[in-house]
């Protein structure tokens, strides 16, 4: 287990390209904690994987530094990294059984015998492989293999960090979320440092403390995961976490007051200093944006429909061209045209160039 | 519920039975029809029923003793060629690149031997080993071995080891660098985080992915090897003495040289049928293994 430190680093896939925007992974510089439970979430291309598997050494930087517990490691292999890693696909030895499998990064270690007896046994306690242990690892179905898969990345004690790369991708719906209570349970009891990517918000803020949103190999925003839902650090994050996503509406703001189509929206902080010619927007969430009967003093708008998620209901509605969604309280009866929107100004955030700006009291 | 009798229908299978016909079982009759019967020529024929397949099989004749030598050396030769070019197909495979231009560089110099007819490569290996002109015969002689395939049953064991080898290792390699290529890299990558050294990477990854198509490896060349003709022809012509007289050439002797139908058509029926049984063998045991890895991913364990 140990810190892990990442110092200005970058990574390009086409060699020494010198344009940082063409970066695979652009120059990031942040601290995992020892111990924690982390989640990389973006969408696909995002550089994700590119983070993970330069961390693990299977690639190495085209610049920066990892540093282990203030060690440099940057030019290690991964045998010597010591860490462990999950891939997306099963991945099993054809030839060994199931025990077999789990024991082969200990062995390969010189670990004693009785010693990867006992850890053996205790991993496949914990994913319920116990009873396939001494069958042939090939004749398992694919969740079970990812399992093995899964047991050979916890095995090992020892480890730096436990590295997913979508672990869960395999396995059936209800399947996954067993394994990811258990991954997390995994996590309280082998006390190791885990960093979790995936493209599933849901399986992200289910595993993890932090979780760490990238975006066009950036990292956007680190938090947890209400601070991601309350504060989103950029409209990416606003837009990609939370189902339906966080309304971004292009608005002037001035002092403690945004205009939209001329409607004049109400904010609990003070915006004097925006950059000057950037791009304004507000973004709030369809959790803090009430349907309410027309009435003046709210933003009217159109509703297109209603989107009934069993325990919420949402309203898609539309103010000129701009589309917003918003929460139908229970009681409120749904007329089909112009209702009024009542935003809560507490959660309504303001956003230069895509960016969170941090208003004055 | 009546079937439809439209005979017509025959009229479209009629040539590809024609052509099956002509092209196997009516050879493949006549070789029968010989190998039951006796002649002195004239076109004159006369019964023997399994005469000639009893006096095969029974090795105290001289029939049966040609047979069953020729058969011990070509199952001696098929061992030798399969103990060398199976792991030096695999060593090969595993020493070519993966990426760049040496791929096809290497490609290409790999199956130059395969695009060799049968008999250029007898006749290049032939006059290479020839000691008085051949650039090998001379150089091994001009270091003071003395090496003769012409004289020495050992020598032209080797010659014709060494031949084969040259012609047809680049298969097995070719065949295994595919299954090599086909592994994904997460494979490596895993076994990298595993800490697994280099050997165990072989055996835990690399040659079980790869046994599939080393079983098709050693299928063909089993078959090639054990019909193998044309090279020890030009090269040994079966000699020194008998020594590198396998059952094809032995075949040829009987059939053309002594003319006798009758003994070389029961040979060759025998021969046929030795290799169509060692086939089944090799497809059962490979459809076997591959019909239990989909069973057991469907009874796989919750």
């Amino acid at each position: 287990m140990a810190r892990i430190d990442l110092v200005d680093l970058a990574h390009s896939y086409s060699g020494n390209s010198s344009d940082i925007e063409t970066f695979a992974l652009k120059p990031i510089s942040m601290t995992w904690r020892r111990g924690g439970a982390y989640a990389l979430l973006g969408p696909s291309g995002c550089g994700k994987t590119t983070l993970l598997n330069l961390i693990s050494g299977i690639i190495a930087p085209s610049r920066g530094k990892i540093l282990f517990d203030g060690k440099d490691v940057t030019p290690l292999s991964t045998r010597e990294r010591n860490i462990a890693q999950v891939f997306q696909f099963p991945v099993i030895y054809d030839t060994m059984t199931v025990g077999q499998n789990l024991a082969f990064p200990l062995k390969n270690r010189g670990m004693p015998r009785p010693e990867v007896e006992a850890r053996v046994a205790q991993i496949a306690r914990l994913l319920d492989l116990t009873a396939n242990l001494h069958r042939k690892a090939t004749r398992l179905t694919a969740d079970a293999k990812q399992k093995i898969s899964l047991g050979r990345g916890l095995v090992r004690s020892d480890v730096a960090a436990v590295l997913f790369d979508e672990p869960l991708t395999v396995i059936d719906p209800e399947l996954k979320w067993q394994l990811r209570s258990k991954l997390k349970a995994l996590h309280r009891e082998l006390d190791l440092t885990m960093i979790y990517v995936t493209h599933d918000q849901t399986e992200a803020l289910t595993f993890a403390d932090t979780v760490v949103v990238m975006h066009e190999g950036r990292v956007v925003q680190s938090g947890t995961p209400a601070e991601l839902f309350e504060k989103p650090a950029h409209t990416f994050v606003g837009y990609f976490i939370g189902s339906p996503g966080m309304n971004i509406l292009p608005a002037e703001v001035r002092g403690r007051e945004a205009r939209i189509s001329g409607h004049t929206i109400r904010l609990n902080r003070a915006y004097d200093a925006l950059p000057p010619g950037a791009n304004i927007e507000i973004g709030v969430r369809p959790e803090f944006v009430e349907i309410a009967p027309p009435a003046s003093g709210l933003l009217t708008a159109n509703v297109d429909r209603i989107d009934d998620l069993g325990r919420l209901r949402f309203a898609r509605v539309r103010v000129g061209e701009v589309k917003i969604a918003a929460r139908l309280r229970d009681g409120f009866s749904g007329s089909n045209g112009a209702v009024g929107l009542k935003f809560d100004p507490s959660h309504v955030h303001v956003y230069a160039d895509s960016r969170l700006v941090e208003g004055a009291a | 519920m009546d079937k439809t009798v439209n005979q017509k229908a025959w009229l479209l299978v009629l040539p590809v039975f024609l052509l099956v016909a002509f092209s196997a079982i009516i050879p493949l009759m006549t070789v029968v029809n010989y190998s039951l019967q006796d002649t002195f020529g004239n076109n004159q024929f006369f019964w023997n029923g399994v005469g000639w397949f009893k006096e095969l099989l029974d090795p105290t004749t001289d029939l049966g003793g040609r047979f069953l030598a020729s058969l011990l050396r070509n199952l001696f030769f098929s061992a030798v060629i399969l103990a060398i070019q199976v792991p030096l197909g695999i060593v090969i495979a595993l020493a070519m690149p993966r990426q760049g231009w040496q791929v096809a560089a290497c490609l290409v110099i790999l199956a130059l031997p395969l695009l060799i007819p049968w008999n250029v490569v007898g006749t290049i290996w032939q006059i290479f080993g020839r000691p008085d002109i051949g650039l090998l015969g001379y150089a091994l002689n001009s270091i003071g071995l003395n090496y003769n395939y012409v004289a020495n049953e050992f020598d032209a064991w080797a010659t014709v080891i060494v031949m084969d080898v040259w012609h047809w290792t680049s298969l097995v390699a070719l065949l295994c660098y595919a299954g090599l290529k086909s592994i994904p890299d997460a494979y490596y990558q895993a076994a990298q985080i595993d800490g697994a050294s280099r050997w165990a990477v072989f055996t835990a990854i690399q040659l079980p992915k790869m046994n599939r198509v080393l079983l098709i490896a050693v299928l063909l060349r089993f078959m090639d090897s054990f019909m193998i003709y044309t090279e020890p022809f030009v090269v040994t012509g079966g000699g020194p003495g008998n020594s590198t007289t396998f059952i094809s050439i032995e075949l040829v002797k009987i059939a053309l040289g002594q003319f006798d139908l009758g003994k070389a058509a029961a040979l060759s029926l025998v021969y046929n049928l030795i290799i169509i049984i060692v086939c089944w063998v090799f497809y059962t045991v490979m459809t076997n293994a591959g019909a239990e890895r989909r069973v057991g991913l469907k009874k796989g364990v919750k």
